[in-house]
């Protein structure tokens, strides 16, 4: 099942919250919008959805117009909006059969598409308790229950772990991996190590656009730059401009600078070239001053970093 | 059809699981029950006539507090996304919500059949008119939904929503005591539009289609109008 979007812009006024994006996804695919909040995930997600509908652009669901055939195109999808709204006056089966009633699951199958939401989603202490009396995360897996009730080809979820606990999160993100698996999962979130740790591919969108599209490896490798390391000595007589001139010498380091200056040590941060490694070449330069290193820590840019260089205004 | 079905299913419970059902009932009993037996017991007459003015005027109160929530609690939460993106028509929903909220009100007006039964007992009634009453009300109840459904699809709010109802479903209910003030041209235009003026003629007893029909197009107006305000979120 394949999502394709063309030439896709949807304003508010005057204002773009999608401006002119274009992307196919696979089936099969788990891929993660990732963005800035208001850079426009939710906005696509929802005309995906045929809840809102594009000012220009279309979308194509398994080649089915969202626009000319939105009921077949919602048939395929189940969705997770954003905040996760549920009925808290409902219990949390009335709640299921209401949701598969309303995709149309044949009525003989009801009972046992419910019971099989409940296992998955690990519902079976809270099936009979309304969802107002529960936790954030078991709200979470309702919600996940209620879009995946009838067997969607295609799931979409809107920050399925935003307002959790960290062993909430990956609970639910362990649940999203083994649904995906089976399906095409497309997901947004802002948080950039869920994607490292669900998606195979990742559309980095900010201010409307499509900035990044790629694996997360590959996102990486493309924009890693330059190695940032951080280099800790022991304070002594030696003279600091004279350090400085000494580590900045060395090949393939590009900047050096005093980060901090404490009573015992000094905090050096210098820049190394992209896909070098000048740690032995800085231990050796140190040893050879008849200084004590006290810390040396070498890292690649992060998907964070690429983040926050791709959205920063 | 069945999409229908399964949102007045979902309605009806929702109703009947808050204590707002409940409620609204015990009051809707209790008012008319003053006025049942309070004409009954001091005038001595065996007549409906009493109940059947007032429950006019308890509508315009009680239609707006029973449909405010419809649309508005599921925009304030957001289920109205969840609602909206499932493979229903938008209209599907709105009938189903107004077809429970239509049941609600039946069944508040089928408990003062208890005084129909109850006069019986006590003398001869217009069985005619009884029933063109209860038509009538139905009817009536019916446009006011209509109206109450479309005004908590404009808004959030649910008490926004039942000021809007009110305003227009009061001021349909006045057009008819101010038409006197007016020219007899525009009168007869606005008497047409009057809820109050084809309630009183079905009331009679005399069920025309005339009336008939412009209950059922009112309804069907605001429904209409419900569904089209739904789609607005497409427009901008």
């Amino acid at each position: 099942m394949s999502i394709k979007v063309e030439n896709l812009s949807k304003y508010y006024g005057q204002q773009a919250a999608v401006n002119n994006i274009s992307f196919e996804i696979n089936t099969g695919e788990i891929v993660g919008f990732l963005g800035p909040n208001g850079a426009g995930k939710s906005t696509t997600m929802k005309m995906i959805t045929t809840y809102l509908t594009p000012n220009n652009g279309k979308i194509f669901v398994n080649n089915v117009d969202t626009e000319t055939n939105s009921m077949e195109v919602r048939r395929k999808i189940g969705y997770l909006p954003e905040q996760n709204p549920l009925y808290l006056d409902m219990n949390v089966l009335d709640y299921l059969e209401y949701a598969a009633e309303l995709e149309s699951v044949p009525k003989a199958d009801i009972p046992k598409a419910i019971k099989k939401m409940v296992d998955v989603c690990g519902l079976g202490e809270v099936q009979h308790k309304d969802i107002g009396e529960l936790s954030k995360g078991f709200r979470q897996r309702v919600g996940l229950a209620q879009a995946m009730i009838h067997d969607p080809e295609v799931l979409i979820l809107d920050e399925p772990t935003s307002g959790l606990d960290p062993n909430q999160i990956i609970e639910i993100r362990n649940l999203i991996k083994k649904l995906g698996k089976e399906k095409t999962l497309v997901l947004s979130t802002h948080i950039m190590q869920e994607v490292e740790a669900t998606c195979d591919r990742v559309l980095i969108i900010n201010k409307g656009e499509i900035v990044a599209d790629g694996s997360p490896d590959t996102l990486q490798s493309k924009f890693k730059g330059q190695l940032d390391i951080t280099l800790i000595l022991k304070k002594d007589s030696t003279d600091k401009a004279l350090i400085l001139k000494a580590v900045s010498s060395i090949k393939n380091i590009d900047k050096a600078r005093i980060l901090k200056e404490d009573e015992n040590s000094i905090h050096f941060s210098l820049t190394g070239l992209k896909g070098s490694d000048v740690r032995e070449e800085i231990f050796k330069k140190i040893v050879s001053m008849n200084m004590v290193l006290l810390g040396l820590h070498q890292e690649e840019t992060s998907l964070e970093d690429i983040f926050r260089q791709l959205t920063k205004n | 059809m069945k999409n229908i079905l399964t949102i007045f299913k979902k309605e009806l419970r929702s109703y009947f699981n808050s204590p707002v059902a409940y409620i609204v009932i015990v009051v809707f009993l209790i008012i008319t029950g003053w006025f049942f037996t309070s004409n009954l017991f001091i005038s001595g007459v065996v007549t409906m006539r009493n109940v059947f003015d007032i429950i006019p005027f308890i509508f315009l109160f009680f239609i707006p507090a029973i449909s405010m929530r419809t649309f508005s609690e599921e925009k304030k939460s957001g289920t109205i996304e969840l609602l909206l993106t499932k493979p229903i028509t938008d209209m599907d929903i709105v009938v189903g919500k107004f077809l429970a909220t239509l049941t609600l009100t039946a069944t508040a007006l089928a408990l003062t059949l208890i005084y129909v039964v109850s006069l019986t007992f006590l003398g001869p009634i217009d069985t005619g008119s009884i029933i063109g009453a209860y038509i009538g009300l139905l009817l009536m109840s019916g446009i006011y939904i209509g109206i109450g459904i479309f005004a908590s699809s404009l808004t959030e709010n649910q008490v926004v929503a039942f000021i809007i109802s009110f305003l227009i479903v009061f001021g349909l209910f006045l057009l008819n005591k101010v038409l006197v003030f007016l020219p007899p041209e525009l009168a007869s235009v606005l008497e047409y539009i009057s809820v109050d003026y084809h309630f009183s003629n079905i009331a009679r007893g005399v069920i025309d289609s005339r009336d008939i029909i412009y209950y059922l197009s009112g309804i069907t107006i605001f429904l209409l109008l419900t569904r089209t305000s739904l789609e607005s979120r497409r427009w901008s």
